[in-house]
C-alpha cells in the first residue's frame, strides 16, 4: 500500500478513535460531562494521539531505513563483474534502481504482467526496448546481472511494504485499543494529553538543531571524502583551479577565496559609507516625514531577489561598464562581467542591510548623551562624530561584519555577474569567480558525484560555512556586548 | 616672575557674524548633513533605477508579435484518403503544414500588391525564406487546431500564428537594421515586407497572455516562452514551505517562548537558530542535495525537494518573527487565563496563540516571499536546465514530477544565448515582483488591520 494512503487510513482509524474515545468516556460518567476529570474532547484528542502518532512516526522512519536496508542487501548480492571497468557501486545501484522503477512503472501501465516483470530475462528479451516502449530511458545495455537485481530489488521492495503496512497496522490498532481501555471517568486526559502535545512542541523545536547536523554531517562526509582523493594541503594552499573532468585537475581554492574577497570588499566599499551616512541622516537629521517616507522606500532594496540583482549585473550594469571602461572606453575591460560589476551590484543590495542595521544601532545611543555634547555648544556633525559614532562603534562594526559575511555567501550575483575564471589579478575588471559560484557550477555539471571535481564543492562549501558561521557569531557576540553597555 | 603677556585681543567681529572658526564649523556641519542627502539619494536612485531597467526591459515580454493570416487547408495534403480519419490526419506530420502557411503570407504580398524580393519565395521544400518571419511552432500549433476540429480541413480558415522572434523584436524595437546585417536568421528585405504588411493589418503586436499562462520553450523559439509551468511549480513549492513551516515554527516558538526551562539545552536551540538564520541559502542547496536526493533518493527537480530545502530555509525567519509576536502578548492575558483555572497549555493555544496570530502570519507571509524569490538552493537540486514544456497532470505530480520555479526559469533565460530571452527574464521578474509585492502588501494589511497595540 502506498505511504500516502496508508497515512489517511491511520488517520481516518485515529478520527474515528476520537470518537469513540469521547463517546466512551461520557457514557462512563453516565452522560455527565461534569463527572468527568477532564473536558470530554480531550478523551478524544488522547485516543487520536495515541492511534496516530506512533504509527505516523513509525512510517516515516521506515520509509527512511527501507530503501537503505534493501540497497545494501541487493548490492552484497551483485556478482563482483559488474563493477568491471570503471563502473561504481553507486552507478550500478542507480541503474538497478531504475530498471525496477522501469519494470514497476511498465506493469502499472499494463505493458507487462507482474509474473512476466518478475521473470522476464534478457537473454530472451530486450528489456531495454520494453522499458523505453513505456517512456523509461535507460543509459546503457541492462545486463543479465543488473536485470536480475532489479528483479531482487523489487521483491525485496515488495515484501517490505507489505510488512509495513501489517506493522502499521498492528500499531494503530494497538494505540486504539490501549488507549480506549484507559479511558476511563476518572482517566487524567487533559494531563496526558498536554504532556504528549509538549513532546511534540519539543519535537519541532529540535528541527533547527536537526537542520544544523544535517548541514555539518553532509558537508563533513563528503569533504573527507574528497581530502582521500585530493589532498587537504594542495586544497587550502594550491594556487591553481582548473577542475578537469578527464583527471588532473587542480583544486586549489586560494584563487576562488581572493575573487570572493575582493568582490566582497568593493560590495563593502560602496554600502558601507552609502548605508552609514544614510542611517545618520535618516536618525539625526531627517524630520519624520521625510524618514517615514525614505526609511521603507531603501528597505524595499532588501526585499527583492537575489536574482533580480543577478540580472541587473549582467544585462544593465555589465554593459554599462563595458562602455566606459571597455574597448572603446579606458580599455582595461575585457568582458561585461567582471569583480566590478559584481561588487558594485551586490553593494546596492547590502545598502539597506547596513543602514537599517546601523540606524537601530545609532537611535540605542542614549539620548542623554547628545544633549549633552550639543549643551557644550558642539554642532549635530560634532556630537554625531565625536559622541554618537564612538559609542555606537561595535555595534556598527558588528553590522559591517554581518555584511560581509552576507557578501561572502551570496551566491547569484557572482553567478551572473562575476564571471567563471578563477584567476589572481589584483585588476578590478577582470572576470574572477568566487567559492559560491563554484559550487554552483561543480554540483550542476553531469559529473558524477563520486568524483574529486563533483566532491570538491562540499569541501569549498565546507569553507563558506565555517568562514560565514565564524563572522555571524563575532558580530553577533560584538553587537550582544555593545547592547549590554547601555541597557 | 615676569610679567604675564597679555595676548593681543582678537577681533571679533560681532555676535550675529560669527568667526573664521564658527564659519568653518557650520561649513563642516553643513557638509556633513550634504553627505548624509546624497546617501539617502544614492540608495533612493538606486531602487528608482533599477525598477526603471525591469520595467523598461521586461515591459515588452507582455506584448507579442503575431500574423493573422487566411489559411487554406487542403484536403490533398491534409488528408489524402479524404475520409476524415483522424489516424489519417495525425499521420500527416507538422513538416506538411508549412508550405500552407508560406502559401498564405504569398497570397497576403499579392493580395496587397506589395513589391518584394520574397513574392518569388518557393512554396515546397525543406525551407522556404518566408520560414524566417514566423515562429517554429507556428505549423505545429496550426496542425494542433486541426487535430482539435478536423472539420477545417478543405475549408479557408483565418488563424492567428507568432511571429518569429526577430520579426517580434523589430516591432518592439530590440532589432534594428543595423543589428540584423550579421544575422542570419532575418534579412532587410523581410523587414521592408513587414513594414507594409504591419499597415494592411496582417502584422500586429497584442497582449501576450500565453508569457503568464504559457509553457517553456525550447532555445530556438523565444517567442512561445511563458512562465505558466514555474508558476505552478513555485506555487506547489510554496504549498509544502506553508504546510510545513508554520506548524513547525509556531510549534517551536510555543516551546521556546511559554514552555522551555532556562537550561543548556534550550541555549544550544536558540543559539542554532539565530546562527541558521544567517547560513547561506547555497549552504541549504547543498544540505538538500546530500540528505534528500543522495541520501533519500528523492526526484531531482521536484517541487517537493525544493519545498523542504526552503522550508528548513524560512524556518528560522519565521520563529524569530513568531516568538516576538508571542512576546508582545502582555502577561496579564496569562496570568488572567491561569486564574480562572486555564492549564498553562490552555492559557496558551486559547489566549495566547489566537491574540498573537496577526503577527504570526505577517510574519510567515514575508518569510514566503524571501523563499518565493530564492534561486541558489534550487540551483543545486536541479530545478535548472529543466525545460519546463509541460504542465503537471495532476496534484500529485505537482509535487513530485520535475519542475522549475519563477527565479529558476528567470536564470534559465537570462543563460541562453538569443537575446529575446532576456526580454523573457525581465518580464519574468515583473511577474515575480508582483506576486513578492502582493504577498508584502497583504501582510503590512493583516499588520494594520489586526494588530493590537497594548
Amino acid at each position: 500500500m502506498p505511504a500516502i494512503w496508508l497515512t489517511l487510513a491511520v488517520l481516518a482509524l485515529a478520527t474515528a478513535g476520537y470518537v469513540l474515545g469521547r463517546a466512551r468516556a461520557l457514557t462512563s460518567a453516565g452522560g455527565d460531562s461534569r463527572k468527568l476529570h477532564s473536558l470530554p474532547s480531550y478523551y478524544g484528542i488522547h485516543v487520536f494521539l495515541f492511534t496516530a502518532a506512533p504509527a505516523l512516526a513509525l512510517l516515516a522512519l521506515w520509509i527512511l531505513v527501507q530503501p537503505l536496508i534493501i540497497e545494501r542487501a541487493v548490492s552484497t548480492h551483485l556478482p563482483e563483474r559488474v563493477f568491471s571497468g570503471n563502473a561504481d557501486r553507486g552507478l550500478v545501484m542507480s541503474d538497478v534502481r531504475r530498471v525496477a522503477n522501469g519494470l514497476d512503472l511498465a506493469v502499472s501501465q499494463g505493458a507487462m504482467t507482474t509474473e512476466y516483470a518478475r521473470t522476464v530475462r534478457t537473454e530472451l528479451t530486450d528489456v531495454r526496448e520494453r522499458l523505453g516502449e513505456v517512456g523509461v530511458a535507460v543509459g546503457s545495455d541492462i545486463g543479465p546481472e543488473v536485470l536480475r537485481a532489479a528483479q531482487n530489488y523489487r521483491s525485496l521492495a515488495a515484501r517490505g511494504d507489505l510488512l509495513r503496512s501489517l506493522t502499521i497496522a498492528v500499531l494503530a490498532l494497538g494505540g486504539l485499543l490501549v488507549s480506549i481501555i484507559r479511558t476511563t471517568r476518572d482517566f487524567r486526559a487533559r494531563n496526558v494529553v498536554e504532556q504528549a502535545i509538549l513532546g511534540l512542541l519539543l519535537l519541532s523545536a529540535t528541527i533547527a538543531i536537526l537542520t544544523t547536523i544535517g548541514i555539518v554531517f553532509s558537508l563533513i562526509f563528503n569533504t573527507v571524502e574528497f581530502f582521500g582523493l585530493y589532498p587537504a594541503w594542495d586544497f587550502f594552499l594550491g594556487l591553481t583551479w582548473s577542475p578537469s573532468f578527464g583527471g588532473g585537475s587542480e583544486l586549489g581554492i586560494f584563487p576562488l577565496l581572493w575573487g570572493t574577497f575582493y568582490i566582497s570588499l568593493i560590495a563593502l566599499a560602496v554600502s558601507v559609507p552609502i548605508g552609514l551616512f544614510a542611517a545618520v541622516y535618516l536618525s539625526e537629521y531627517a524630520s519624520p516625514h521625510v524618514r517615514s517616507v525614505a526609511k521603507p522606500l531603501i528597505e524595499v532594496l532588501a526585499g527583492i531577489p537575489t536574482i533580480v540583482y543577478g540580472l541587473f549585473a549582467l544585462l544593465t550594469v555589465g554593459p554599462l561598464l563595458m562602455r566606459v571602461f571597455g574597448d572603446g572606453g579606458v580599455g582595461i575591460m575585457q568582458a561585461g562581467t567582471a569583480v566590478m560589476t559584481a561588487g558594485l551590484v551586490m553593494g546596492i543590495m547590502l545598502i539597506p542591510f547596513v543602514s537599517s542595521l546601523s540606524d537601530d544601532i545609532i537611535n540605542a545611543v542614549p539620548q542623554a548623551m547628545r544633549d549633552g555634547s550639543l549643551g557644550l555648544g558642539a554642532t549635530r556633525s560634532e556630537t554625531v562624530r565625536q559622541v554618537v559614532l564612538p559609542a555606537a562603534l561595535p555595534g556598527i562594526v558588528g553590522a559591517i561584519l554581518l555584511a560581509a559575511s552576507r557578501a561572502i555567501g551570496e551566491t547569484m550575483i557572482v553567478v551572473m555577474g562575476a564571471g567563471a575564471a578563477a584567476r589572481l589579478s589584483m585588476n578590478p575588471f577582470d572576470a574572477m569567480t568566487t567559492v559560491t559560484a563554484k559550487i554552483v557550477s561543480q554540483l550542476t555539471g553531469d559529473a558524477d558525484f563520486a568524483s574529486p571535481e563533483a566532491l570538491v564543492a562540499f569541501a569549498l562549501g565546507m569553507t563558506l560555512f565555517v568562514i560565514t558561521l565564524g563572522l555571524n557569531v563575532l558580530a553577533l557576540y560584538i553587537v550582544r556586548r555593545y547592547r549590554e553597555q547601555y541597557e | 616672575m615676569t610679567d604675564a603677556t597679555v595676548p593681543p585681543a582678537v577681533a571679533r567681529p560681532g555676535l550675529f557674524e560669527g568667526d573664521a572658526r564658527t564659519r568653518k564649523r557650520n561649513a563642516a556641519e553643513r557638509r556633513f548633513r550634504l553627505y548624509g542627502m546624497i546617501a539617502v539619494g544614492a540608495g533612493l536612485f538606486f531602487l528608482v533605477t533599477l525598477l526603471f531597467a525591469i520595467v523598461s526591459n521586461g515591459i515588452g515580454a507582455f506584448q507579442q508579435t503575431s500574423f493573422t493570416l487566411r489559411v487554406e487547408m487542403r484536403e490533398d495534403v491534409l488528408d489524402k484518403p479524404g475520409n476524415r480519419n483522424i489516424e489519417d490526419i495525425k499521420a500527416v506530420k507538422t513538416f506538411a503544414y508549412k508550405p500552407l502557411l508560406r502559401a498564405a503570407i504569398l497570397r497576403e504580398i499579392e493580395g496587397n500588391g506589395i513589391d518584394t524580393p520574397l513574392s518569388g519565395a518557393k512554396i515546397v521544400g525543406f525551407s522556404s525564406d518566408l520560414d524566417k518571419l514566423l515562429s517554429d511552432g507556428a505549423a505545429a500549433k496550426l496542425r494542433n487546431q486541426v487535430l482539435a476540429n478536423p472539420e477545417l480541413i478543405g475549408r479557408t480558415v483565418e488563424v492567428t500564428v507568432l511571429a518569429s522572434s526577430r520579426v517580434d523584436g523589430y516591432l518592439k524595437g530590440r532589432v534594428t537594421r543595423e543589428s540584423i546585417a550579421r544575422d542570419k536568421n532575418l534579412d532587410a528585405e523581410h523587414l521592408d515586407l513587414v513594414d507594409v504588411l504591419r499597415g494592411a493589418g496582417v502584422v500586429g503586436k497584442g497582449i501576450n497572455t500565453a508569457f503568464i499562462t504559457g509553457t517553456d520553450a525550447s532555445d530556438a523559439r523565444p517567442e512561445q516562452a511563458g512562465m505558466g509551468v514555474s508558476i505552478l511549480g513555485s506555487f506547489f513549492m510554496m504549498l509544502v514551505v506553508l504546510l510545513l513551516a508554520l506548524p513547525i515554527g509556531v510549534a517551536a516558538s510555543i516551546y521556546l517562548e511559554e514552555f522551555a526551562p532556562q537550561n543548556r539545552f534550550t541555549d544550544l536551540i536558540e543559539v542554532n537558530i539565530s546562527n541558521l538564520a544567517a547560513v547561506p541559502s547555497i549552504v541549504f542547496g547543498i544540505l538538500g542535495l546530500a540528505v534528500f536526493i543522495q541520501f533519500m533518493h528523492l526526484p531531482q527537480s521536484a517541487p517537493l525537494v525544493g519545498g523542504l530545502v526552503l522550508t528548513l530555509m524560512t524556518l528560522p525567519t519565521i520563529i524569530i518573527s513568531t516568538r516576538a509576536s508571542l512576546k508582545s502578548v502582555p502577561p496579564s492575558i496569562r496570568d488572567a487565563a491561569l486564574g480562572v483555572g486555564a492549564s498553562k497549555m490552555q492559557a496558551v493555544f486559547h489566549h495566547v496563540l489566537p491574540l498573537a496570530m496577526p503577527g504570526i502570519l505577517t510574519g510567515t507571509i514575508i518569510g514566503l516571499a524571501q523563499a518565493l524569490g530564492e534561486t541558489a538552493p534550487l540551483l543545486l537540486i536541479g530545478m535548472v536546465g529543466y525545460i519546463a514544456s509541460n504542465y503537471p497532470d495532476g496534484v500529485g505530480a505537482g509535487f513530485l514530477d520535475p519542475n522549475s520555479a519563477m527565479p529558476a526559469q528567470i536564470y534559465e533565460w537570462a543563460k541562453r544565448a538569443d537575446p529575446a530571452f532576456y526580454e523573457r527574464a525581465w518580464g519574468g521578474i515583473i511577474v515575480l515582483l508582483v506576486f513578492l509585492a502582493a504577498m508584502n502588501i497583504l501582510a503590512i494589511i493583516l499588520r494594520r488591520r489586526f494588530e493590537r497595540r497594548w
